[in-house]
């Protein structure tokens, strides 16, 4: 593991970053050296090439099929409790790549750095960057860095693209819900959201939540063993439970019927919540899946994902129905139901 | 959670539940009351029309019984004029607007304040208007707006930031009044003779600064029934319990069911603060109301410094409602929401044009986003 606290000093010289370490010249050759390629210690980025090459043998081994994602990442703070914008940017994509059932191999990272910009704090992050791909087994293998004037990008956004292989048995996809099926989630909603909006300061809320930030491969792996037919999965990022199953209702033609009491939130994002007047359903995640499975394949799923460390507060929160058709209805544990749709915009705080 | 989860006890909402069934069917066998003649229950404020909806409460009530979502959303009612307003004092290069979150997207003649924000104008989100005080301190070469807004619930905390601006002596904070009244809104839906209302849900946390006494004519000179309620769920179906042997046994009393919050005599220091700074305007439009006689308030001349409507031009034009919208008609309980000719077609809530559709709180909104699309044409 490394540690982000104590990190070796670099050879690099300077505070911050200038426009000289975007130029191509020395200065950028030293940012790459130093930073980069030592930070990410890889062996296909060490070798300096302007691609990455890979021995298709290799992952013909792993599977009939190549998956390919990209995200970007722009998260204000950069750091926040539990995580910084590095490990969102390695996990995000790991995750992308892994509710497909792809095992996730190679990641690039390109940044584009505001004129400025501490040279700690992109150590730091860069490190976050290393020390969650070793974890999640993958390698960060090409990359690209941009640096701008002062202004014309917020201290730092980075974009990361990842490949994976997906195994000849696994079939996951949006459309293939169906009546019966069980709704799977593993573990508490609301995390990253909630500590985002405390990491912002705004509000002085005081709160302990930490993000649920980590890659999802090891548990999809260990998921699959037991259950290699998962209908569909998807991670619940930006938009929450609330927007994936609704992607699910709609492309599956069926509907989802959720039981509020069985979704688990913590108090304290529940408490954020009450008082600041969001819905936990829309709050964003960076470490949950939602799985659709069919009810025979339920129990063992269960079963094995709460064994695992990330999964072990793994539940079942709602079923598939045959009608009303694309929607997402829950049973508000208070006697009556509503509808839970997508959101139209961002959600905006209630004036009273 | 604490002080949370007791009012949200599924147990106790099925016995008042069973008790506000017993209740409505003897309303059934005695008045006739039935699903032809429903009796329609008022929710006057916007808080409680979103617990309704988010706890699925009107699927819980008998089918004689009807709840019209009233005009109690202070985001819904704000007339596009005043948007407008808004716009322009925020497209001043030298303001930082501040408003709360859920007014962002009400839509103006031509834009929003989000598109507003969009287009380059300094537009923040704060959750009290302290923080926007807090902003103009550290900002003083910039004039800070608030936009104060909604009913006597967030009057006494825009008029104590006004109060305290003036203790420091702050002078590049000012205030956008658009704050309005209940009583006299109540009094004007009462008045409409359109209106058959049976009784109403009164609101809490204004109830919590004026006190029980203000809706006492409710009862008196209109013989409505009246229960001032609470935000939880249990509160509302406790409430409608109330309302419900109210009716039956012939009463109409303003009773108070969230006692826990609301002294008889109302809360005397914000009480003091309001009328320190503000004083009652002849008449404010609302949209989808038009014009009420006494139902907002301005600021008192003394605090012209703070008043931005005094500090700064703004346009105040009247811009009128979409012909086509029947908003006045869904507020009432004269029609439902589905009943409105462009209900779910050319007016929904991406692309609202009557004020109900506005924010999630709206009837219109909330008719829309739960599903009860099968009436949508």
């Amino acid at each position: 593991m490394i540690d982000l606290e104590n990190l070796p000093k670099t050879k690099f010289r300077g505070k911050n970053i200038t426009l000289a370490h975007g130029a191509g010249g020395k200065a950028m050759r030293d940012l790459i050296d130093e930073i980069f390629v030592a930070g990410f210690d890889s062996p296909e980025l060490t070798l300096l090439e302007d691609q990455a090459r890979f021995d298709l043998s290799n992952l013909n081994k792993l599977g009939n099929r190549l998956a390919m994602t990209t995200d970007c990442y722009v998260v204000d703070p950069l750091f926040f409790p539990g995580g910084d914008i590095g490990k969102l940017a390695v996990t995000g994509t790991v995750n992308d790549l892994a509710v497909g059932g792809a095992t996730p191999l190679y990641l690039t990272c390109g940044m584009i750095i505001e004129e400025g910009f501490p040279i700690d704090d992109l150590q730091r992050i860069v490190a976050s960057m290393k020390s969650t791909a070793d974890s999640a087994g993958v390698r960060i293998v090409t990359g690209d860095t941009k640096v701008v004037p002062r202004g014309a990008a917020d201290k730092l956004f980075i974009n990361t693209a990842g490949v994976g292989v997906i195994p000849e048995t696994s079939n996951i996809q949006a459309n293939r819900a169906q009546a019966g099926d069980v709704v799977v989630i593993n573990g508490y909603v609301g995390d990253h959201g909630a500590a985002i909006v405390d990491a912002r300061g705004e509000l002085a809320l005081e709160i302990s939540t930490v993000t649920d930030c980590q890659p999802l491969n090891d548990l999809i792996t260990e998921m699959l063993k037991v259950c290699p037919d998962i209908h569909c999965m998807r991670d619940a990022t930006r938009g929450g439970l609330a927007t994936v199953l609704n992607e699910f209702a709609s492309s599956s033609e069926v509907a989802i019927q959720l039981d509020n009491t069985k979704i688990p939130v913590r108090e304290e994002v529940r408490g954020v919540c009450e008082i600041l007047g969001l819905d936990p359903l829309y709050l964003a995640n960076e470490g949950k899946l939602i799985a659709i499975v069919s009810k025979e394949d339920s129990e063992s799923l269960l079963a094995a994902m709460q064994k695992h460390p990330i999964g072990k507060d793994s539940c079942i929160i709602g079923a598939v129905e045959e009608s009303p058709q694309g929607k997402v209805i829950l049973e508000t544990g208070f006697g009556g139901n509503r509808i839970i749709d997508m959101l139209i915009g961002e959600q905006l705080p209630r004036i009273c | 959670m604490k002080f949370v989860d007791e009012f949200r006890d599924t147990e106790k909402a099925k016995t008042l539940t069973k008790e506000i069934h017993r209740l409505a069917k003897k309303l059934e066998n005695k008045q006739g009351i039935n699903q032809s003649r429903p009796l329609q229950i008022m929710e006057f404020c916007g808080g409680h029309t979103h617990t309704i909806f988010r706890y699925g409460i009107e699927q819980m009530l008998p089918d004689n019984i009807e709840m019209v979502h009233g005009p109690g959303c202070p985001v819904c009612v704000l007339p596009m004029g005043r948007v407008d307003d808004c716009v322009t004092l925020a497209e001043r290069p030298e303001v930082i607007f501040t408003t709360f979150g859920d007014a962002m997207r009400v839509p103006g003649s031509k834009k929003s304040l989000l598109q507003a924000k969009a287009d380059g104008a300094d537009i923040r989100m704060t959750y009290s208007p302290m923080d926007a005080l807090n902003l103009a301190r550290t900002n003083p070469d910039r004039e800070v707006i608030f936009f104060g807004l909604g009913f006597e619930t967030t009057m006494p905390s825009t008029a104590l930031t006004v109060l305290q601006a003036e203790r420091e002596g702050i002078n590049n904070f000012s205030l956008f009044c658009n704050h309005i009244t209940t009583v006299p809104t109540i009094k004007a839906v009462l008045d409409s003779p359109d209106m058959q209302l049976d009784g109403f849900l009164a609101p809490g946390h204004v109830a919590m600064v004026i006190g029980e006494r203000p809706f006492d004519f409710i009862a008196k000179d209109y013989h409505k029934p009246l229960v001032i309620t609470g935000f939880e769920p249990l509160d509302i179906l406790h409430s409608m319990w109330m309302l419900l042997k109210q009716i039956n046994e012939d009463r109409s009393e303003v009773e108070n069911q969230y006692t826990r919050i609301v002294p008889t005599e109302g809360n005397t220091p914000a009480l003091e603060a309001i009328s320190k700074v503000f004083e009652v305007r002849e008449f404010f439009e609302w949209r989808g109301l038009g014009s009420i006689d006494h139902s907002g308030v301005r600021m008192k001349k003394e605090y012209t410094a703070y008043d931005a409507e005094q500090k700064f031009s703004v346009p105040n034009l009247k811009i009128a409602d979409p012909k086509s919208c029947q908003c006045g008609e869904v507020v009432k309980g004269v029609i439902k929401p589905w009943d409105c000719k462009i209900f779910g077609t050319k007016c929904n809530p991406e692309n609202p044009m009557g004020a109900l559709m506005v924010s999630s709180e709206g009837a219109c909104a909330a008719y829309y986003n739960n599903g009860y699309e099968k009436k949508i044409a």
